[in-house]
Parts: structure tokens; C-alpha cells; sequence
């Protein structure tokens, strides 16, 4: 049955989504988190999204469907350093240094996640009634 | 009389609106998938060549080569054309896409709104009350 493919299709794309907004928040919540080496420093993360095209077969049938998380990418933007020699966190030379998170970037990344959710959520609810009403033919 | 007659293009209908439901979810699941390219048919095309029961070309071999999409009548998806283009090369408008999978959720259930009407006419014949 086609339509309960639209279920796993928006599924997959709700699964994908909050991931993106569980490594949202972790961004959020390490925003602050100063560190004393610029290894230790926690890295913004980002999601990386891909089609599933596993079951795209030779003749192009259509949607493979669905979306999944590739991989979860740390972005390579340098640690800000901060001269803070009072700070219990500065090393040797009273630096300190701050998380590479943009957290404007983040808001917007936050928003745009929680929208698209609920797009895929109306999506399943739209399906669900379709498939409600052709249960109904006939009664 | 049989039942495909009774029916008429609904039956057909209905199942190249839930194949175009399918192809309409999968744009909007990949709404910020780096680019992926939206993707639709022509329903109109697709039915037409249906109601005149034509049909895709057959395979006997499994090395013959496909011809597009079997459910689609021989006709393959098409890549919608961007209003506005985005960087990351996706083609998905969710607003396009949104009203079109809702347009074709109504048209479905108009589609079913028709069978049922045809049902309760034969199930009225079959009693004769």
C-alpha cells in the first residue's frame, strides 16, 4: 500500500530532524562551556542530511524515500582565545578559550528543524485521514 | 457488467494519487537535504494514457531495458522547475510542495467520496428495497 509508505517516508525525515535539534540543544548547552587547551574545547556539531536511495532500482521507480542523518559533522571554525589570566580555567598564559558555536546560527537551526517536524507531522495526519476515509468505502 | 466497469478511472485514480502522495513525501522529507532535486509527474499525462488502457511496455527478459516507471504508464518523474534556487542545490519549495500534497489528498478524497457514491448505488440495486 502506496500511502503507508508516506508514514516511513515523513517518519524518517521526523527522525532526521530531531536529531538535528538533540545536536542543537547540545551546541546551545556547550556554548558557554570554556576551556583551558583549544583541544579540549567543545567543537560545534552539525548533522548532515542524505536521501536514502537504497531502494531506487535500476528502472527509476520512483521515491527511495526518506531522509537519514550521514553523519554529524564538527565544524572546523578556530576556537575563539580570550586573555583571562583571573579565570581558574586560563592556562599558563592566562588564556582561556571559547566553543566555535554561532548561536544565532543555532536559533535559526533550531526554528527551521522545529518547523519542518511539524510540516512531516501534518504530513502523517493528512496520510492517516486519507487512509481512514478509503477504509470507509462502503459501510 | 464487472466491477472494474463500475468503478471506472477512480479505482486507477486513487492509485496513482497515493504513488504521487509518495513521491510528494519524499520531497518535503528531504526539504534540507543538500541537493536533492524535487521531484513530481504528470497526473493528468499518467491517467490519460491509463483511460486509454494503455500500458507500460512489458519485459519478458530480465535483460530488457525498463522503460520509465511501471505504475507510472511508461512515464518517468519529473525534476520541478525552483521558483527560487537555493545554494545548496535542493529544489524543494515546501510551500509548493505542501499545497500540492494537500490538493492531492482532497482530490483523493474525492476520488473516494465518487466510490462510495458507486457502491451504495450497487449495493441499493443488489437489495432492490
Amino acid at each position: 500500500m502506496s500511502l503507508l509508505n508516506v508514514f516511513n517516508i515523513s517518519g524518517s525525515a521526523m527522525n532526521a530532524q530531531s536529531v538535528r535539534l538533540n545536536v542543537t540543544a547540545s551546541n546551545m548547552a556547550n556554548a558557554d562551556a570554556i576551556s583551558s587547551s583549544i583541544d579540549q574545547t567543545y567543537k560545534a556539531r552539525h548533522p548532515v542530511f542524505e536521501t536514502v536511495l537504497e531502494d531506487l532500482s535500476f528502472d527509476n521507480t520512483g521515491p527511495a524515500g526518506g531522509v537519514r542523518v550521514a553523519g554529524i559533522v564538527e565544524s572546523q571554525v578556530p576556537a575563539s582565545q580570550e586573555y583571562q589570566p583571573g579565570n581558574p580555567l586560563a592556562d599558563e598564559e592566562g588564556y582561556i578559550y571559547r566553543p566555535n558555536v554561532n548561536i544565532i546560527e543555532e536559533m535559526a537551526n533550531m526554528i527551521a528543524a522545529s518547523r519542518n517536524y511539524q510540516t512531516n507531522v501534518e504530513m502523517v495526519n493528512t496520510s492517516k485521514q486519507m487512509l481512514t476515509e478509503t477504509l470507509g468505502i462502503g459501510r | 457488467m464487472n466491477l472494474d466497469n463500475a468503478f471506472g478511472i477512480h479505482a486507477k485514480a486513487m492509485s496513482l494519487r497515493t504513488h504521487r502522495a509518495e513521491v510528494l513525501a519524499t520531497n518535503i522529507a528531504n526539504a534540507e537535504t543538500p541537493n536533492y532535486l524535487a521531484k513530481d509527474f504528470d497526473f493528468n499525462a499518467v491517467l490519460q494514457s491509463a483511460a486509454e488502457g494503455r500500458s507500460a511496455m512489458q519485459s519478458t527478459n530480465s535483460n530488457h531495458i525498463q522503460t520509465g516507471d511501471s505504475e507510472l504508464m511508461g512515464q518517468d518523474l519529473m525534476y520541478r522547475l525552483p521558483e527560487q534556487p537555493s545554494i545548496d542545490g535542493n529544489t524543494v519549495e515546501l510551500q509548493t510542495e505542501r499545497a500540492e500534497f494537500t490538493k492531492n489528498a482532497m482530490q483523493y478524497q474525492a476520488s473516494v467520496r465518487f466510490l462510495n457514491g458507486k457502491v451504495s448505488g450497487l449495493i441499493t440495486a443488489i437489495r432492490g428495497e
